[in-house]
């Protein structure tokens, strides 16, 4: 059985700034990482391939330069690293991403079956949190969001329990494989590469491929396939902020007036 | 009869003592190369000043008891050289020699034997009343010690039996000799004189033979391996560690003895268990699990057990090292150390200064270190976003890049730019990014310009020197960083760099010229020092601001880089009065805890070092503590934290001279 982790390469949100007067991000000079969302769910399918033995397969769609994020997935220890590169699935929105991330899930599970899918919850550049459930949607797996724990995997029962991460709460759920599971940074902690396995991937291979492999129909994909658009993009001013009582004098007055302006503006995630 | 006897026996006990060193000391073969014979002349004087001069020994007042031990042992070598010979050929003889040459050396051998039996029994005394460490009460100690003693005695024995019978003349200058015939004469021995030589002789002989068969397997064995290991020292500071190969199919630090040097092993069957490194070690003092000396000990009894399968698997066809066993990760003080050990150093070098045989603990940490962070990926949790951060940000603490030159936004800085600007102001992280650090950035400015110096500062493109890296053993991520840096400063044409970070400095200076680079690198005490010595900084008639000031040595200044001077006399002329010192302070200083990449992580065991180290600063009541360093700035800047009462307040030696400039 596969186990896929779906990773994105992405700028470094914290050195990326906009321009005032394009309203565009200054991409240049800027580091890529691996999207840190994404790094626990690569973490997460390393772990399964030690205690179920699983292969462990990491994808990703990308420029060429996402190579080098796929090849840190392979100085960690996947079995695979695969990159979908092609210039037709360039400026792709989320939809027509998972549309080809799911052709190439099906692509791997014809050799062997896919369990498990693990995506980070969302990436750190978009933020929109809908990939994973989309390929979840079209291939039909089980699908299980902010997920900060796996609490038990049956492979025979075909079946994994996991506990979800909810605003104030938590929920157990068991749901059948295979599923698609969207992970939180809680769940566990990534490993280092070691040097020997960071130096193995230097030569190692990372398979990349383009849509003569996927055969998807080329308005599916892409700009073509992304309803999306973007109208603009800005940096929200933040309005301005305001003293509460006189904490200096009086804290704990302050501290009363403070929790009462939270409860009457229902402001606290309860 | 009796002298064959003594022929075979001595015969049996050489073969024996040959055979025993053989074994023991042949097992540092299975170390890795390293080259340690250059310079033989300047290894020479060393090996006559710590060694026969027993400099470093005697910086202990009871250290002084040992070296009467040491030099009367090597006279007493010679009066112990003739008893054997004189067994095997009985003709030969001091005796042989004119008279008052004679009569000399039994006079030397007289006092250098009583000499030795006063040294062992203060040195029994002060082992069983005042320990030097825990546990240094051994059976083994006090047998060394009686086995000394009792070949003197059986020398005095020997020599008044003689007497007595008047076999040999009663020399006026053998006081001690003469003293135990008369006493033989006296006492109920006295009918029985004849039988007495001889008993005395085989007394001797049986002591000088079982004890030179019992040092190859006891910490004695020191008295064969420490003057050959102050011959072999590093010659230059051991501030920085050697560079690995990162080609594939190499295997990374060390895990067990084959993987250390060796001269490591050297080190482990030099040690004398003194416990001087333990009392030096921030780390051991502060009750951490790390103790130096049983690091070295660990070594030790891990070459013995590992070192003859590993020599002779070496010399046939195949080697498993699968029957090796691992120096790390089990108890202290056995065969491995913790790793729990291994992370408490903080690289200040103290173990190593404290050692009278030179043995070198720091290096062979790193490499353990190395091990579990290159070969393992294991290392506390701390210490994944320190090594994100420095790979994908090139500073500790993750801020992005372009913020490196926001602390100077207000200046009006240059830019580096070789044959314009003189010096590179390396500002390094702490200076550019952390709050306190970036006042004492901003206050070394103020002195450079004040002088008139021509400086430059590389801003957002200045990147970190990765030294923490190097410490805490991710050889592979500083090799990448450092060539970056390095090629960075060669493009631009660096020749000059000043720093205020001790760190940064031994980096730049020590570690990079493995990479070719050598620069000139002086640390902001130093420059500022020459620039009021020059005239080119006036300072103002002192306006007593910093009021009473104590100086605190960083250890990557002072003791890696043997800067102790200059800080001190700088605040002499800025305050205008010796600064004060600590209880231990230059060569003896007590690391702030922050070294050897313990700056970024937290400090779970014993009490924190920076606590002790504030304590120790603020005894002597000053209204300053004066650091050099930004990660002693943050140590003492926290430690200061937990002082009830504290008036007294951290600078930056920067800071004081900026306070204390002219207008």
């Amino acid at each position: 059985m596969i186990v896929i982790a779906c990773i994105k390469q992405v700028p470094d949100t914290t050195q990326v700034q906009i321009d005032p007067v394009t309203n565009t991000l200054i991409r240049e000079g800027i580091p890529f990482i691996v999207n840190p969302y994404d790094s626990h769910a690569l973490e997460e399918s390393l772990r399964l391939k030690g205690s179920h033995g699983l292969k462990a397969v990491a994808l990703s769609m990308g420029p060429p330069n996402a190579e080098a994020a796929l090849r840190k997935a392979l100085a960690l220890g996947v079995d695979r690293s695969i990159l979908l590169s092609d210039r037709v699935f360039g400026g792709a929105d989320t939809l027509s991403t998972s549309n080809v991330l799911a052709a190439a899930i099906k692509k791997i599970g014809e050799q062997e079956e896919v369990g498990i899918v693990f995506c980070g919850k969302q990436t750190i550049d978009g933020d929109t949190a809908q990939v994973g459930p989309g390929i979840a949607v079209r291939l039909g797996f089980s699908q299980l969001t902010l997920v900060d724990r796996i609490q038990k995997i049956d492979l025979k029962g075909r079946t994994v329990t996991v506990r979800r991460k909810l605003e104030g709460r938590y929920e157990i759920v068991e749901a059948r494989l295979p599923a698609m599971i969207t992970v939180v940074r809680e769940l566990n902690r990534p490993r280092y590469p070691t040097v020997p396995m960071r130096l193995a991937s230097v030569r190692a291979e990372v398979e990349c491929w383009s849509n003569e492999e996927l055969r998807l129909d080329p308005n599916t994909v892409g700009l073509k396939g992304s309803p999306t658009w973007v109208s603009r993009i800005f940096s929200p001013q933040r309005s301005e902020g305001e003293i509460v009582g006189d904490g200096l004098q009086d804290p704990i007055a302050a501290a009363r007036l403070l929790v009462d302006r939270l409860l009457t503006g229902d402001l606290l995630p309860i | 009869m009796q002298h064959s006897i003594f022929v075979v026996l001595l015969s049996a006990s050489l073969a024996l003592f040959s055979f025993s060193c053989y074994r023991r000391l042949g097992l540092v073969a299975v170390g890795a190369g390293e080259q340690r014979l250059d310079r033989p002349l300047a290894r020479c004087r060393e090996m006559l000043v710590y060694a026969f001069g027993q400099r470093r020994v005697i910086k202990r007042p009871f250290g002084v008891n040992h070296s009467v031990i040491f030099w009367a042992f090597l006279v007493l070598a010679l009066a112990n050289g003739e008893f054997l010979l004189s067994g095997v050929f009985p003709g030969i003889s001091f005796a042989l020699l004119p008279a008052p040459l004679y009569g000399a050396l039994l006079f030397a051998f007289d006092c250098c034997s009583l000499a030795a039996l006063a040294a062992v029994a203060v040195a029994a005394v002060r082992r069983a009343f005042n320990p030097p460490f825990e546990g240094s009460r051994s059976f083994e100690a006090f047998f060394i010690l009686f086995m000394i003693a009792a070949l003197m005695l059986a020398y005095f024995g020997l020599r008044g039996a003689e007497i007595a019978l008047g076999v040999a003349q009663p020399v006026a200058g053998a006081p001690v000799s003469n003293l135990t015939a008369a006493l033989l004469l006296h006492s109920p021995l006295a009918s029985r004189l004849q039988a007495l030589p001889a008993v005395f002789w085989w007394l001797h002989a049986a002591l000088l033979l079982a004890f030179m068969n019992f040092l190859p397997y006891s910490k004695h064995l020191h008295i064969l391996t420490a003057i050959p290991n102050v011959f072999l020292r590093s010659l230059e500071k051991t501030n920085c560690q050697p560079r690995e190969d990162f080609s594939e199919g190499n295997s990374f630090g060390a895990a067990s003895v084959d993987r250390l040097s060796w001269k490591d092993l050297l080190d482990s069957l030099s040690c004398t268990e003194c416990g001087r490194c333990q009392h030096a070690c921030p780390a051991a003092f502060t009750g951490k699990e790390l103790n130096p000396r049983l690091l070295v000990h660990a070594i030790k009894e891990s070459l013995l057990e590992n070192g003859a399968s590993l020599r002779g698997a070496s010399r046939g066809p195949e080697r498993s090292d699968g029957a090796v066993s691992s120096l790390i990760g089990g108890a202290p003080g056995e065969s491995s150390c913790s790793e729990a050990a291994l992370w408490s150093c903080t690289s200040c070098g103290a173990c190593m200064e404290a050692c009278p045989v030179f043995i070198e603990h720091l290096p062979k940490i790193v490499k353990m270190r190395r091990h579990l962070v290159q070969m393992e990926a294991k290392f506390p949790e701390e210490l994944l976003n320190l090594f994100e951060n420095m790979e994908q940000r090139s500073n500790p603490w993750g801020m992005a890049p372009s913020e490196r030159g926001k602390w100077s936004s207000q200046l009006q800085l240059r830019p580096f730019v070789a044959g314009e600007t003189e010096y590179l102001l390396f500002v390094g992280c702490a200076g550019a990014f952390d709050a306190r650090n970036k006042q004492v950035t901003v206050a070394l400015t103020r002195v450079l310009d004040a002088a008139g110096v021509s400086y430059g500062v590389l801003g957002k493109d200045e990147k970190c020197c990765g030294e923490s890296l190097r410490r805490l053993g991710n050889e592979y991520l500083f090799d990448v960083m450092a060539k970056q840096s390095v090629q960075q400063l060669r493009e631009k044409g660096v020749t000059k760099v000043v720093t205020q970070c001790p760190h940064c400095y031994n980096t730049l200076k020590n570690d990079f010229r493995q990479y070719g680079l050598e620069l000139e690198v002086v640390h902001h005490s130093e420059l500022i020092k020459g620039l009021v010595d020059s005239g080119e900084l006036a300072l103002a008639p002192e306006t007593g601001a910093a009021g009473s000031v104590v100086f605190h040595d960083s250890c990557y200044l002072g003791r890696h880089n043997g800067i102790y001077q200059a800080p001190r006399e700088l605040l002499k002329e800025v305050t205008g009065k010796p600064v004060m010192e600590m209880e231990r302070n230059r060569e003896d200083s007590f690391c702030c805890g922050a070294g050897g990449g313990r700056m970024w992580l937290e400090e779970h065991e014993g009490t924190p070092i920076n606590r002790s180290r504030v304590r120790e600063a603020i005894a002597q009541k000053p209204d300053t503590i004066c650091v050099s360093c930004p990660f002693c700035m943050t140590m003492f800047e926290d430690g200061l934290k937990d002082v009830e009462g504290n008036k007294a307040q951290v600078k930056d030696i920067a800071e004081i001279v900026a306070a204390g400039l002219k207008g």
